[in-house]
Protein backbone atom coordinates (compact mmCIF):
# COMPACT_ATOMS: atom_id res chain seq x y z
CA UNK A 1 0.00 0.00 0.00
CA UNK A 2 2.39 2.65 -1.18
CA UNK A 3 -0.25 5.41 -1.41
CA UNK A 4 -0.60 7.91 1.08
CA UNK A 5 -4.26 8.61 2.27
CA UNK A 6 -5.35 11.83 1.92
CA UNK A 7 -8.16 14.36 3.01
CA UNK A 8 -8.99 16.69 0.26
CA UNK A 9 -11.48 18.70 -1.87
CA UNK A 10 -11.97 17.06 -5.09
CA UNK A 11 -14.10 18.74 -7.55
CA UNK A 12 -17.50 17.81 -9.22
CA UNK A 13 -17.53 17.16 -13.04
CA UNK A 14 -20.23 15.29 -13.47
CA UNK A 15 -23.54 14.13 -11.63
CA UNK A 16 -25.57 11.52 -13.28
CA UNK A 17 -28.83 10.16 -11.94
CA UNK A 18 -29.34 6.90 -14.10
CA UNK A 19 -32.38 6.47 -11.90
CA UNK A 20 -34.26 7.97 -8.48
CA UNK A 21 -32.60 5.57 -6.33
CA UNK A 22 -28.90 5.96 -7.74
CA UNK A 23 -26.46 9.18 -8.14
CA UNK A 24 -23.07 9.08 -9.97
CA UNK A 25 -20.76 11.53 -8.80
CA UNK A 26 -17.57 11.97 -11.11
CA UNK A 27 -15.00 13.99 -9.27
CA UNK A 28 -11.69 15.20 -10.15
CA UNK A 29 -8.50 17.16 -8.48
CA UNK A 30 -5.87 19.76 -9.95
CA UNK A 31 -3.05 16.89 -9.03
CA UNK A 32 -3.04 13.23 -10.55
CA UNK A 33 -5.55 11.53 -8.12
CA UNK A 34 -3.69 8.69 -6.34
CA UNK A 35 -3.71 5.24 -7.70
CA UNK A 36 -6.73 3.61 -6.26
CA UNK A 37 -6.92 -0.79 -5.77
CA UNK A 38 -10.34 -1.95 -6.39
CA UNK A 39 -12.02 -2.51 -3.65
CA UNK A 40 -11.06 0.20 -1.45
CA UNK A 41 -12.90 2.92 -0.72
CA UNK A 42 -13.58 6.80 0.23
CA UNK A 43 -14.99 8.43 2.95
CA UNK A 44 -16.71 11.80 1.93
CA UNK A 45 -17.89 14.52 4.41
CA UNK A 46 -22.01 15.73 3.84
CA UNK A 47 -22.62 19.17 3.90
CA UNK A 48 -25.70 20.80 4.36
CA UNK A 49 -27.12 17.70 6.06
CA UNK A 50 -28.10 17.93 9.85
CA UNK A 51 -29.29 14.91 10.67
CA UNK A 52 -26.27 13.43 9.57
CA UNK A 53 -22.65 13.60 11.81
CA UNK A 54 -20.24 11.49 10.21
CA UNK A 55 -18.70 10.81 6.83
CA UNK A 56 -20.21 8.04 4.52
CA UNK A 57 -18.20 5.33 3.36
CA UNK A 58 -18.42 4.51 -0.33
CA UNK A 59 -16.74 2.30 -2.82
CA UNK A 60 -14.47 3.34 -5.69
CA UNK A 61 -17.10 2.99 -8.61
CA UNK A 62 -13.96 3.78 -11.50
CA UNK A 63 -11.21 5.64 -11.77
CA UNK A 64 -10.63 7.19 -15.24
CA UNK A 65 -6.53 7.54 -15.56
CA UNK A 66 -6.99 9.27 -18.71
CA UNK A 67 -9.49 12.18 -17.18
CA UNK A 68 -8.38 11.78 -14.06
CA UNK A 69 -11.65 10.95 -12.51
CA UNK A 70 -12.91 9.04 -9.60
CA UNK A 71 -16.12 7.75 -9.57
CA UNK A 72 -18.69 7.13 -6.62
CA UNK A 73 -21.98 5.01 -7.64
CA UNK A 74 -24.26 6.10 -4.60
CA UNK A 75 -27.39 3.96 -3.53
CA UNK A 76 -29.89 6.74 -1.83
CA UNK A 77 -30.68 5.09 1.35
CA UNK A 78 -30.52 7.83 3.84
CA UNK A 79 -30.31 11.83 4.70
CA UNK A 80 -26.78 11.52 3.83
CA UNK A 81 -26.72 9.55 0.80
CA UNK A 82 -29.87 12.30 -0.29
CA UNK A 83 -27.79 15.31 0.11
CA UNK A 84 -25.10 14.12 -1.86
CA UNK A 85 -27.86 13.53 -4.63
CA UNK A 86 -28.36 17.05 -4.92
CA UNK A 87 -24.92 17.82 -5.69
CA UNK A 88 -24.09 20.06 -8.44
CA UNK A 89 -21.29 20.14 -10.96
CA UNK A 90 -18.40 22.35 -9.83
CA UNK A 91 -19.35 21.71 -6.53
CA UNK A 92 -16.41 20.67 -3.95
CA UNK A 93 -16.66 17.13 -2.15
CA UNK A 94 -14.36 16.70 1.04
CA UNK A 95 -12.53 13.20 0.01
CA UNK A 96 -10.46 11.06 2.47
CA UNK A 97 -8.93 8.68 0.11
CA UNK A 98 -7.91 5.93 -0.07
CA UNK A 99 -8.97 3.63 2.49
CA UNK A 100 -8.61 -0.13 3.39
CA UNK A 101 -7.08 -2.73 1.35
CA UNK A 102 -8.97 -3.78 -1.87
CA UNK A 103 -9.88 -7.13 -3.72
CA UNK A 104 -7.07 -9.32 -4.63
CA UNK A 105 -4.17 -8.34 -6.83
CA UNK A 106 -5.22 -10.01 -10.52
CA UNK A 107 -2.63 -12.54 -11.95
CA UNK A 108 -2.63 -12.98 -15.72
CA UNK A 109 -4.39 -15.90 -16.99
CA UNK A 110 -6.54 -16.63 -14.24
CA UNK A 111 -10.47 -16.55 -14.27
CA UNK A 112 -12.62 -14.59 -11.80
CA UNK A 113 -16.19 -14.46 -11.38
CA UNK A 114 -17.23 -10.85 -9.54
CA UNK A 115 -20.45 -11.36 -7.77
CA UNK A 116 -22.06 -8.29 -7.18
CA UNK A 117 -25.43 -7.84 -5.56
CA UNK A 118 -27.24 -4.31 -5.64
CA UNK A 119 -25.07 -1.08 -5.34
CA UNK A 120 -22.35 -3.94 -4.07
CA UNK A 121 -21.90 -3.90 -7.64
CA UNK A 122 -20.14 -1.14 -7.55
CA UNK A 123 -16.45 -1.66 -6.83
CA UNK A 124 -16.78 -4.65 -9.23
CA UNK A 125 -16.27 -2.18 -12.10
CA UNK A 126 -12.95 -0.74 -11.25
CA UNK A 127 -12.48 -4.45 -10.38
CA UNK A 128 -13.12 -5.69 -13.99
CA UNK A 129 -10.81 -3.39 -15.48
CA UNK A 130 -8.27 -4.09 -13.31
CA UNK A 131 -8.14 -7.53 -14.26
CA UNK A 132 -8.26 -6.91 -17.35
CA UNK A 133 -5.47 -4.75 -17.23
CA UNK A 134 -3.26 -7.21 -15.95
CA UNK A 135 -4.40 -10.43 -18.22
CA UNK A 136 -6.91 -11.72 -16.24
CA UNK A 137 -10.38 -12.78 -16.95
CA UNK A 138 -13.21 -11.16 -15.31
CA UNK A 139 -16.54 -12.43 -15.30
CA UNK A 140 -19.89 -10.62 -13.98
CA UNK A 141 -22.45 -11.80 -12.05
CA UNK A 142 -24.50 -9.21 -11.07
CA UNK A 143 -27.64 -9.76 -9.35
CA UNK A 144 -30.76 -7.15 -8.60
CA UNK A 145 -34.33 -6.91 -7.23
CA UNK A 146 -34.82 -5.74 -10.70
CA UNK A 147 -33.32 -4.37 -13.72
CA UNK A 148 -33.70 -0.49 -12.05
CA UNK A 149 -30.77 -2.28 -9.52
CA UNK A 150 -28.32 -2.99 -12.71
CA UNK A 151 -26.68 -0.31 -13.60
CA UNK A 152 -23.38 0.35 -15.70
CA UNK A 153 -23.87 -2.94 -17.80
CA UNK A 154 -22.94 -1.24 -21.20
CA UNK A 155 -19.40 -0.51 -18.80
CA UNK A 156 -19.05 -4.03 -17.80
CA UNK A 157 -19.93 -5.81 -20.37
CA UNK A 158 -16.55 -3.91 -21.98
CA UNK A 159 -14.05 -6.49 -19.58
CA UNK A 160 -15.75 -9.30 -19.47
CA UNK A 161 -18.97 -11.46 -20.12
CA UNK A 162 -21.99 -10.38 -17.94
CA UNK A 163 -24.61 -12.93 -16.26
CA UNK A 164 -27.55 -11.14 -14.68
CA UNK A 165 -30.43 -11.91 -12.30
CA UNK A 166 -33.25 -9.92 -10.54
CA UNK A 167 -35.68 -11.39 -8.08
CA UNK A 168 -38.54 -10.06 -9.90
CA UNK A 169 -37.23 -11.44 -13.15
CA UNK A 170 -37.52 -8.14 -14.86
CA UNK A 171 -34.10 -9.17 -16.20
CA UNK A 172 -31.72 -11.96 -17.02
CA UNK A 173 -32.98 -15.00 -15.45
CA UNK A 174 -35.36 -14.91 -11.98
CA UNK A 175 -33.92 -15.51 -9.06
CA UNK A 176 -30.69 -15.19 -6.98
CA UNK A 177 -27.08 -14.97 -8.41
CA UNK A 178 -26.56 -18.26 -6.60
CA UNK A 179 -29.40 -19.51 -8.46
CA UNK A 180 -27.79 -18.40 -11.79
CA UNK A 181 -27.42 -21.63 -14.45
CA UNK A 182 -23.44 -20.64 -14.39
CA UNK A 183 -23.33 -21.80 -10.48
CA UNK A 184 -25.72 -24.21 -10.61
CA UNK A 185 -24.28 -26.39 -13.52
CA UNK A 186 -20.38 -25.98 -11.99
CA UNK A 187 -19.30 -29.05 -10.76
CA UNK A 188 -15.77 -29.26 -9.13
CA UNK A 189 -16.37 -33.15 -8.82
CA UNK A 190 -16.44 -33.66 -12.91
CA UNK A 191 -14.60 -30.51 -14.34
CA UNK A 192 -10.57 -30.11 -14.35
CA UNK A 193 -9.50 -26.68 -12.93
CA UNK A 194 -8.58 -25.60 -16.73
CA UNK A 195 -11.66 -26.01 -17.73
CA UNK A 196 -13.63 -24.64 -14.98
CA UNK A 197 -15.44 -20.89 -16.15
CA UNK A 198 -13.64 -19.66 -13.03
CA UNK A 199 -11.10 -20.20 -10.36
CA UNK A 200 -12.33 -18.13 -7.74
CA UNK A 201 -14.96 -15.69 -6.95
CA UNK A 202 -15.00 -11.93 -5.57
CA UNK A 203 -18.10 -10.75 -3.83
CA UNK A 204 -19.95 -7.43 -2.92
CA UNK A 205 -23.44 -6.99 -2.15
CA UNK A 206 -25.78 -7.60 0.83
CA UNK A 207 -24.32 -9.63 4.06
CA UNK A 208 -26.96 -12.79 3.35
CA UNK A 209 -26.30 -12.76 -0.29
CA UNK A 210 -22.58 -12.77 0.51
CA UNK A 211 -23.06 -15.59 2.93
CA UNK A 212 -25.05 -17.20 0.51
CA UNK A 213 -22.37 -17.06 -2.56
CA UNK A 214 -19.64 -18.09 0.39
CA UNK A 215 -21.39 -20.81 1.20
CA UNK A 216 -21.97 -21.74 -2.43
CA UNK A 217 -18.03 -21.78 -2.38
CA UNK A 218 -16.88 -23.40 -0.20
CA UNK A 219 -18.89 -26.45 -0.79
CA UNK A 220 -17.54 -26.29 -4.13
CA UNK A 221 -14.17 -25.16 -2.99
CA UNK A 222 -13.62 -22.17 -5.15
CA UNK A 223 -11.72 -19.98 -3.24
CA UNK A 224 -13.89 -16.51 -2.50
CA UNK A 225 -13.30 -13.23 -0.80
CA UNK A 226 -15.98 -10.84 -0.01
CA UNK A 227 -16.35 -7.25 0.75
CA UNK A 228 -17.79 -5.80 4.17
CA UNK A 229 -19.45 -3.19 4.80
CA UNK A 230 -20.43 -2.72 8.65
CA UNK A 231 -21.20 0.57 9.78
CA UNK A 232 -18.04 2.72 10.27
CA UNK A 233 -17.06 6.16 11.99
CA UNK A 234 -13.08 7.23 11.15
CA UNK A 235 -12.00 4.67 8.62
CA UNK A 236 -8.88 4.52 9.79
CA UNK A 237 -8.61 2.06 11.91
CA UNK A 238 -8.74 4.17 14.48
CA UNK A 239 -12.23 4.11 16.54
CA UNK A 240 -12.95 0.68 16.27
CA UNK A 241 -16.15 0.93 15.88
CA UNK A 242 -16.94 -1.46 12.32
CA UNK A 243 -15.13 -4.68 13.77
CA UNK A 244 -15.89 -8.07 12.16
CA UNK A 245 -15.29 -11.25 14.05
CA UNK A 246 -12.39 -12.97 12.54
CA UNK A 247 -9.99 -16.17 13.24
CA UNK A 248 -7.79 -13.46 14.44
CA UNK A 249 -10.26 -11.49 16.95
CA UNK A 250 -12.38 -8.78 16.47
CA UNK A 251 -10.71 -6.69 13.55
CA UNK A 252 -11.52 -3.54 11.82
CA UNK A 253 -13.51 -3.66 8.31
CA UNK A 254 -11.90 -0.32 7.71
CA UNK A 255 -8.05 -0.86 7.67
CA UNK A 256 -8.13 -4.95 7.44
CA UNK A 257 -10.54 -5.33 5.10
CA UNK A 258 -13.23 -4.17 3.52
CA UNK A 259 -12.13 -7.71 1.90
CA UNK A 260 -11.88 -10.42 3.45
CA UNK A 261 -10.95 -14.04 2.40
CA UNK A 262 -14.16 -16.37 3.33
CA UNK A 263 -11.12 -18.25 5.60
CA UNK A 264 -10.81 -15.52 7.71
CA UNK A 265 -14.40 -14.95 9.04
CA UNK A 266 -16.24 -16.83 11.38
CA UNK A 267 -19.70 -16.76 9.64
CA UNK A 268 -21.93 -20.11 9.79
CA UNK A 269 -22.08 -21.37 6.37
CA UNK B 1 1.61 35.50 17.40
CA UNK B 2 -0.32 34.74 20.32
CA UNK B 3 1.67 32.20 22.74
CA UNK B 4 -0.50 29.55 23.10
CA UNK B 5 2.45 26.76 24.37
CA UNK B 6 0.98 25.03 27.27
CA UNK B 7 2.49 23.24 30.50
CA UNK B 8 0.20 20.23 31.85
CA UNK B 9 1.50 19.24 35.45
CA UNK B 10 5.05 19.49 33.85
CA UNK B 11 3.39 18.13 30.30
CA UNK B 12 5.62 20.23 27.90
CA UNK B 13 2.90 21.21 24.78
CA UNK B 14 3.34 23.24 21.56
CA UNK B 15 -0.32 23.66 21.72
CA UNK B 16 -3.14 23.21 24.18
CA UNK B 17 -4.64 20.73 21.60
CA UNK B 18 -4.52 16.96 22.34
CA UNK B 19 -6.41 14.30 20.50
CA UNK B 20 -8.70 12.10 22.71
CA UNK B 21 -8.05 8.21 23.32
CA UNK B 22 -9.96 5.83 21.59
CA UNK B 23 -10.54 8.61 18.69
CA UNK B 24 -6.98 8.43 17.52
CA UNK B 25 -5.65 5.05 17.38
CA UNK B 26 -1.72 5.08 18.15
CA UNK B 27 -1.02 8.76 16.41
CA UNK B 28 0.36 6.41 13.10
CA UNK B 29 -3.40 5.86 11.69
CA UNK B 30 -2.93 9.61 10.94
CA UNK B 31 0.46 9.77 10.00
CA UNK B 32 -0.49 10.18 6.21
CA UNK B 33 -3.09 13.09 7.12
CA UNK B 34 -1.36 15.37 10.02
CA UNK B 35 1.56 16.69 10.68
CA UNK B 36 1.77 14.88 14.52
CA UNK B 37 4.41 17.21 15.83
CA UNK B 38 2.12 20.08 15.64
CA UNK B 39 -0.38 18.23 17.81
CA UNK B 40 0.22 19.09 22.07
CA UNK B 41 -0.76 15.73 23.21
CA UNK B 42 -1.83 12.34 21.57
CA UNK B 43 -3.78 10.37 23.38
CA UNK B 44 -3.36 6.64 22.80
CA UNK B 45 -6.14 4.09 22.72
CA UNK B 46 -7.13 2.45 26.38
CA UNK B 47 -4.92 -0.05 27.49
CA UNK B 48 -5.19 -2.53 29.75
CA UNK B 49 -3.19 -4.74 32.00
CA UNK B 50 -4.96 -8.13 29.59
CA UNK B 51 -6.03 -8.17 26.52
CA UNK B 52 -9.45 -7.43 25.40
CA UNK B 53 -11.71 -8.36 22.45
CA UNK B 54 -14.07 -5.86 23.20
CA UNK B 55 -17.85 -6.09 22.75
CA UNK B 56 -19.84 -7.49 19.68
CA UNK B 57 -20.72 -5.43 16.51
CA UNK B 58 -22.67 -2.99 16.15
CA UNK B 59 -20.61 -0.96 18.33
CA UNK B 60 -21.86 2.50 17.07
CA UNK B 61 -24.76 4.37 15.67
CA UNK B 62 -24.90 7.69 14.44
CA UNK B 63 -27.29 10.20 16.25
CA UNK B 64 -28.07 14.14 16.05
CA UNK B 65 -24.45 15.67 16.18
CA UNK B 66 -23.02 13.14 17.71
CA UNK B 67 -22.87 9.22 17.83
CA UNK B 68 -22.82 6.53 20.05
CA UNK B 69 -19.81 3.89 20.09
CA UNK B 70 -19.81 0.59 22.78
CA UNK B 71 -16.30 -0.25 21.53
CA UNK B 72 -15.50 -1.94 25.17
CA UNK B 73 -11.96 -1.15 25.54
CA UNK B 74 -10.75 -3.31 22.62
CA UNK B 75 -7.13 -3.82 22.88
CA UNK B 76 -3.91 -6.60 23.06
CA UNK B 77 -3.01 -5.89 26.70
CA UNK B 78 -0.26 -3.72 28.25
CA UNK B 79 2.67 -6.19 26.98
CA UNK B 80 1.88 -5.97 23.13
CA UNK B 81 1.60 -2.35 23.87
CA UNK B 82 4.91 -2.23 25.03
CA UNK B 83 6.82 -4.55 22.50
CA UNK B 84 4.84 -3.92 19.51
CA UNK B 85 3.39 -0.76 20.04
CA UNK B 86 6.10 1.52 22.01
CA UNK B 87 8.78 1.09 19.69
CA UNK B 88 6.66 2.78 16.37
CA UNK B 89 5.22 5.49 18.69
CA UNK B 90 8.16 6.54 20.66
CA UNK B 91 9.63 8.37 18.00
CA UNK B 92 6.39 10.48 17.25
CA UNK B 93 7.28 13.78 18.00
CA UNK B 94 4.42 15.16 20.27
CA UNK B 95 3.77 14.33 24.00
CA UNK B 96 2.54 10.15 23.35
CA UNK B 97 0.15 9.70 26.20
CA UNK B 98 -1.52 6.57 27.12
CA UNK B 99 -4.82 6.17 28.28
CA UNK B 100 -4.92 3.01 30.95
CA UNK B 101 -8.05 1.02 32.31
CA UNK B 102 -8.74 -1.95 34.27
CA UNK B 103 -11.35 -3.74 36.46
CA UNK B 104 -9.63 -3.60 39.81
CA UNK B 105 -7.51 -0.93 41.64
CA UNK B 106 -4.34 -3.73 41.42
CA UNK B 107 -5.32 -3.98 37.65
CA UNK B 108 -4.84 0.05 37.03
CA UNK B 109 -1.75 -0.25 39.25
CA UNK B 110 -0.29 -2.96 37.36
CA UNK B 111 -0.92 -1.74 33.62
CA UNK B 112 0.35 1.99 34.89
CA UNK B 113 3.33 0.72 36.76
CA UNK B 114 4.72 -1.12 32.84
CA UNK B 115 4.00 2.13 31.47
CA UNK B 116 5.76 3.91 34.00
CA UNK B 117 9.41 2.26 32.60
CA UNK B 118 8.70 3.48 29.22
CA UNK B 119 10.50 6.34 29.05
CA UNK B 120 8.90 8.50 25.71
CA UNK B 121 5.56 8.23 28.17
CA UNK B 122 5.86 11.01 29.68
CA UNK B 123 2.32 10.54 31.27
CA UNK B 124 -1.05 8.34 31.89
CA UNK B 125 -4.47 9.40 31.41
CA UNK B 126 -6.21 7.17 34.11
CA UNK B 127 -9.45 6.10 32.60
CA UNK B 128 -12.08 6.02 35.33
CA UNK B 129 -15.04 6.81 33.10
CA UNK B 130 -15.70 4.20 30.70
CA UNK B 131 -19.57 3.82 30.12
CA UNK B 132 -18.94 0.75 28.50
CA UNK B 133 -17.43 -2.24 30.45
CA UNK B 134 -19.30 -4.89 32.98
CA UNK B 135 -16.59 -4.56 35.24
CA UNK B 136 -14.10 -1.57 36.40
CA UNK B 137 -13.94 1.77 34.13
CA UNK B 138 -17.29 3.95 35.08
CA UNK B 139 -17.94 2.00 38.15
CA UNK B 140 -14.92 3.46 39.68
CA UNK B 141 -15.45 6.79 38.70
CA UNK B 142 -18.84 7.29 39.94
CA UNK B 143 -17.77 7.39 43.23
CA UNK B 144 -15.38 9.57 45.04
CA UNK B 145 -14.47 6.73 47.44
CA UNK B 146 -13.82 4.78 44.12
CA UNK B 147 -12.12 6.99 41.95
CA UNK B 148 -10.41 7.94 45.02
CA UNK B 149 -8.87 4.11 45.41
CA UNK B 150 -8.01 3.52 42.00
CA UNK B 151 -5.58 6.96 41.99
CA UNK B 152 -4.01 6.02 45.15
CA UNK B 153 -3.45 2.48 43.66
CA UNK B 154 -1.89 4.02 40.88
CA UNK B 155 -0.19 6.87 42.14
CA UNK B 156 2.04 4.85 44.66
CA UNK B 157 3.49 2.92 41.37
CA UNK B 158 3.75 5.96 39.13
CA UNK B 159 5.89 8.76 39.24
CA UNK B 160 5.03 11.04 36.08
CA UNK B 161 2.21 12.72 35.33
CA UNK B 162 -1.04 11.21 36.26
CA UNK B 163 -4.26 12.71 34.40
CA UNK B 164 -7.52 11.36 35.63
CA UNK B 165 -10.21 11.14 32.75
CA UNK B 166 -13.47 11.70 34.57
CA UNK B 167 -16.87 10.60 33.75
CA UNK B 168 -20.31 13.10 33.37
CA UNK B 169 -22.66 10.20 34.58
CA UNK B 170 -22.39 11.47 38.19
CA UNK B 171 -24.21 13.73 40.70
CA UNK B 172 -21.86 15.52 41.60
CA UNK B 173 -18.45 15.86 38.94
CA UNK B 174 -17.01 18.13 41.17
CA UNK B 175 -16.78 16.26 43.88
CA UNK B 176 -15.12 13.25 42.30
CA UNK B 177 -12.77 16.01 40.84
CA UNK B 178 -11.94 16.72 44.50
CA UNK B 179 -11.32 12.91 45.39
CA UNK B 180 -8.91 12.59 42.45
CA UNK B 181 -6.89 15.56 43.43
CA UNK B 182 -6.37 14.51 46.83
CA UNK B 183 -5.72 11.27 46.14
CA UNK B 184 -2.82 12.33 44.39
CA UNK B 185 -3.60 13.26 40.80
CA UNK B 186 -1.90 15.95 38.67
CA UNK B 187 -4.37 16.89 36.13
CA UNK B 188 -8.20 15.87 35.51
CA UNK B 189 -9.77 15.61 32.08
CA UNK B 190 -13.12 15.66 31.30
CA UNK B 191 -15.82 14.54 29.89
CA UNK B 192 -15.56 11.26 29.14
CA UNK B 193 -18.82 9.98 27.52
CA UNK B 194 -22.71 10.21 28.36
CA UNK B 195 -24.61 7.16 28.63
CA UNK B 196 -26.95 7.10 26.33
CA UNK B 197 -28.76 4.30 24.26
CA UNK B 198 -30.67 4.50 20.34
CA UNK B 199 -33.21 2.40 19.16
CA UNK B 200 -34.16 1.14 15.43
CA UNK B 201 -37.52 1.10 15.70
CA UNK B 202 -38.24 -0.83 12.82
CA UNK B 203 -36.24 -4.06 14.04
CA UNK B 204 -37.66 -2.92 18.05
CA UNK B 205 -34.19 -3.01 18.99
CA UNK B 206 -31.72 -1.21 20.66
CA UNK B 207 -28.63 -0.22 17.82
CA UNK B 208 -25.85 -1.03 20.14
CA UNK B 209 -25.00 -4.86 20.77
CA UNK B 210 -24.87 -4.40 24.76
CA UNK B 211 -28.08 -1.95 24.48
CA UNK B 212 -26.19 1.17 25.97
CA UNK B 213 -23.19 3.72 24.98
CA UNK B 214 -21.46 6.63 25.26
CA UNK B 215 -22.52 9.45 23.63
CA UNK B 216 -20.11 11.71 21.97
CA UNK B 217 -19.78 14.45 20.06
CA UNK B 218 -21.00 18.00 19.31
CA UNK B 219 -24.72 17.24 21.38
CA UNK B 220 -22.64 16.83 24.48
CA UNK B 221 -20.33 19.95 24.14
CA UNK B 222 -22.81 22.13 26.81
CA UNK B 223 -22.79 19.19 29.30
CA UNK B 224 -19.10 19.40 28.52
CA UNK B 225 -18.58 22.80 29.59
CA UNK B 226 -20.85 23.00 32.11
CA UNK B 227 -18.71 20.22 34.03
CA UNK B 228 -15.42 21.35 33.21
CA UNK B 229 -16.33 25.25 35.07
CA UNK B 230 -17.47 23.38 37.74
CA UNK B 231 -14.68 21.66 38.32
CA UNK B 232 -12.07 24.21 37.76
CA UNK B 233 -13.93 25.83 40.54
CA UNK B 234 -13.43 22.74 42.76
CA UNK B 235 -9.58 21.86 42.20
CA UNK B 236 -6.25 23.53 41.79
CA UNK B 237 -4.51 20.88 39.65
CA UNK B 238 -5.33 21.64 35.91
CA UNK B 239 -8.15 20.94 33.81
CA UNK B 240 -8.27 19.33 30.45
CA UNK B 241 -11.73 20.05 29.09
CA UNK B 242 -13.35 17.49 26.22
CA UNK B 243 -16.78 16.99 24.86
CA UNK B 244 -17.80 18.34 21.23
CA UNK B 245 -15.13 19.96 19.95
CA UNK B 246 -14.95 21.09 16.64
CA UNK B 247 -13.90 24.53 16.01
CA UNK B 248 -10.94 26.81 17.96
CA UNK B 249 -14.30 28.78 19.08
CA UNK B 250 -15.35 25.29 20.74
CA UNK B 251 -12.19 25.13 22.39
CA UNK B 252 -11.99 28.68 23.63
CA UNK B 253 -15.09 28.13 25.79
CA UNK B 254 -13.49 25.46 27.47
CA UNK B 255 -10.45 27.92 28.48
CA UNK B 256 -12.87 30.47 29.08
CA UNK B 257 -14.42 27.86 31.56
CA UNK B 258 -11.39 26.93 33.31
CA UNK B 259 -9.60 24.41 31.07
CA UNK B 260 -6.16 24.95 30.24
CA UNK B 261 -5.85 22.37 27.56
CA UNK B 262 -8.39 20.60 25.25
CA UNK B 263 -8.49 16.90 23.99
CA UNK B 264 -10.44 16.70 20.52
CA UNK B 265 -12.13 13.04 20.11
CA UNK B 266 -14.88 12.54 18.34
CA UNK B 267 -14.08 15.46 15.43
CA UNK B 268 -10.80 13.52 14.38
CA UNK B 269 -13.62 11.26 12.31
CA UNK B 270 -15.04 14.22 10.31
CA UNK B 271 -11.64 15.88 9.84
CA UNK B 272 -8.53 13.98 10.34
CA UNK B 273 -6.71 17.05 10.61
CA UNK B 274 -8.74 19.12 12.91
CA UNK B 275 -6.00 19.43 15.80
CA UNK B 276 -3.92 20.81 14.01
CA UNK B 277 -6.70 23.17 12.64
CA UNK B 278 -8.43 24.32 15.99
CA UNK B 279 -4.82 25.24 17.37
CA UNK B 280 -4.29 27.28 14.79
CA UNK B 281 -7.49 28.70 15.20
CA UNK B 282 -6.99 29.21 18.56
CA UNK B 283 -3.70 31.63 18.25
CA UNK B 284 -5.47 33.44 15.50
CA UNK B 285 -8.53 34.02 17.59
CA UNK B 286 -5.95 35.17 20.45
CA UNK B 287 -4.17 37.37 17.91
CA UNK B 288 -7.82 39.07 16.89
CA UNK B 289 -8.86 40.12 20.53
CA UNK B 290 -4.81 41.35 20.48
CA UNK B 291 -4.15 39.32 23.50
CA UNK B 292 -0.83 38.03 24.03
CA UNK B 293 -1.10 34.45 26.23
CA UNK B 294 -3.90 31.62 25.98
CA UNK B 295 -3.46 32.31 29.36
CA UNK B 296 -5.18 35.27 29.84
CA UNK B 297 -8.28 33.87 28.87
CA UNK B 298 -8.47 30.42 31.10
CA UNK B 299 -10.40 30.40 34.01
CA UNK B 300 -12.23 34.12 33.14
CA UNK B 301 -15.68 33.03 33.85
Amino acid sequence: MGNMKQCKDLKIVAVEHPNDGYVLLKLTDTEPLPAVRAGQFVEIKVDNSPQTFLRRPISVNFVDEDCNELWLLIQIVGEGTRQLSRLQVGDMLNVLFPLGNGFMQGVAGERVLLVGGGVGIAPLLEYAKQLKQVGATPYLLLGGRSANNLLQLDLFSKYGEVYVTTEDGSMGEQGFVTNHSILETYNSQLSTLNSQLFQRISCCGPKPMMMAVARWAKQHQVRCEVSLENLMACGLGACLCCVEKTVKGNVCVCKEGPVFDINELTWQI
Amino acid sequence: MADIRTNIAGLQMVNPVMTASGTFGYGLEFADLVDLSQIGGIIMKGTTLNPREGNDYPRMAETASGMLNCVGLQNKGVDYFCEHIYPKVKEIPSNMIVNVSGSSPDDYAACAARINELDAIPAIELNISCPNVKQGGMAFGVTTEGASQVVKAVRKVYDKTLIVKLSPNVTSIADIARSVEDAGADAVSLINTLMGMSIDIERRKPRLSINTGGLSGPAVKPVAVRCVWQVAKAVQIPVIGLGGIMSAEDAIEFFMVGASAIEIGTGNFIDPAISVKVAQGISNWLDCHHLESLHDIIGII
